[in-house]
């Protein structure tokens, strides 16, 4: 049902160790390139924010846990790149730390490197964004303040073990709804290839003790951002 | 997507993983997919120009103008766009204040979604394993590590930002700071006041 990625409320993590604003913003060189090779790679259109999110969900438990973050992204990165046949298996197992070649494969031009980000146009692709509303022709049904609660079971409806924003933690709770989003794409349909699918998106509010058995203070509460055909009426 | 397989492509790139971006950026790079110049422009936008001093100044504007403050908390999107922070991972923008009997602090369960054009690429705390699974369920402890104990009297509401919106906690202005300018107020805007996993800065503690 569930996957790896989706820990809230998990038990079994030690503490959080805070880090000093001042602290680099990479700790290590090859986070930056990571970084900066995933946000490249997006730019050459072969994937949604969807897709990419799911690839990284998807690694093997084992691999998800033992890898630190920005191992998840490169992970989720390789991934991307052969299934949308950017690269090949072949050349990934040939990518060595670049003193080793497959000479005349890797010389020929590639069919997307027309597409490659260059440095000029990094700041305007930044500052574009992707932003995630649209028309949408699904009627609002929910108004702030209206009670709901999170459909059960929970999980991707189009496709098994498929990407979903609906937390384990807060399937079948109860909740009322604090904001309307607006119509929004719906990742579960999305990151599939499925099409957009856009519908209404909310934040809908939980108090501490629907969603825990043992919550620390009664006046608490989650709010979680919620599309609509992951909720009911009450 | 449900054929899940153990023979995962990254296996097949070098093991340590400085030497996995090496050899991907090498690949990428030989077949014209990415420009290195391009990565360098992308890690000094993020490393100098795009960080939490952009929170800070929104968050002093908003504790200066009353007008900006209520713009901002009904409609962040156009505000901030007229101040230059639209972008990537900062779309749809909502601003929590934070009030003596409600406390807001922010979370990425799911993977480690973040305002990016306020506060720059995330801490590495705020993508642990810990904080994801906690803050959520036990929001006050997580903050004890913190070093922030909140009155009995104040909620906490823990936004789980499980969509592309993006929140921003605009924290509680620190009593002594009347009659600041805007430059000095935002000098008591810590990053983490503005996730929720603190507070604003004293003055005095500011100024020592």
């Amino acid at each position: 049902m569930s996957r790896v990625h989706d820990m809230g409320g998990r038990f079994g993590d030690g503490p959080v160790t805070p880090e000093p604003q001042g602290a680099p913003v990479f700790a290590e060189d090859w986070h930056a390139r990571a970084l900066a090779i995933t946000l490249a790679c997006g730019a050459l259109g072969q994937w949604n924010i969807d897709t990419s999110r799911h690839a990284r969900e998807r690694l093997a438990p084992l691999d998800y846990t033992r890898f630190s973050y920005y191992e998840k992204w490169l992970a989720g990165l390789a991934t991307l790149l052969v299934e949308k046949q950017v690269l090949s298996a072949k050349d990934l197992a040939s990518a060595t730390d670049g003193s080793d070649g497959t000479g005349a494969d890797r010389a020929a031009p590639h069919p997307l490197a027309a597409r490659a980000l260059k440095a000029a146009d990094v700041a305007a692709a930044l500052a574009k964004g992707g932003p995630a509303d649209r028309p949408s022709d699904v009627a609002v049904a929910f108004a702030p303040g209206d009670p709901v609660r999170c459909r059960r079971p929970g999980g991707n409806r189009l496709v098994a073990g498929g990407h979903t924003r609906l937390p384990t933690y807060a399937v079948g709770a109860r909740g009322w709804i604090v904001r309307v989003h607006g119509t929004h794409v719906l990742p579960d349909s999305a990151a599939h290839g499925l099409g957009e699918a856009p519908e209404p998106l909310y934040a809908v509010a939980f108090a501490a003790s629907d969603l825990w058995s043992a919550p620390e203070h009664p006046g608490d509460e989650v709010v979680l951002d919620l599309w609509q055909s992951y909720l009911e009426a009450v | 997507m449900p054929h899940d397989h153990a023979d995962a492509p990254h296996s097949l790139l070098p093991p340590d993983p400085a030497l996995r971006v090496n050899a991907l950026e090498t690949l990428l790079t030989q077949k014209g997919l990415i420009d290195p110049a391009a990565l360098d422009e992308i890690i000094d936008t993020y490393q100098n120009r795009i960080g939490p001093a952009n929170g800070a100044r929104v968050v002093a504007r908003a504790w200066h103008d009353p007008d900006f403050k209520a713009a901002l908390l009904a409609d962040a999107d156009p505000v901030l766009a007229d101040l230059g922070y639209y972008g990537r991972q900062g779309e749809h923008m909502v601003v929590v204040e934070n009030t003596p009997a409600q406390h807001n602090m922010v979370v990425c369960t799911l993977c480690s979604c973040y305002p990016w054009p306020l506060l720059g690429i995330p801490p590495g705390w705020y993508k642990s394993d810990a904080y994801r699974a906690r803050a959520v369920r036990e929001p006050r402890r997580v903050l004890a590590e913190f070093g922030v104990t909140l009155p009995a009297d104040t909620s906490v509401r823990v936004w789980d930002s499980t969509a592309e919106v993006r929140y921003l906690v605009l924290p509680m202005r620190p009593e002594g700071s009347e009659g600041m300018s805007e430059e000095q107020l935002a000098a008591l805007v810590s990053r983490d006041s503005m996730i929720g996993t603190g507070l604003a800065i004293a003055p005095e503690v500011a100024a020592s």
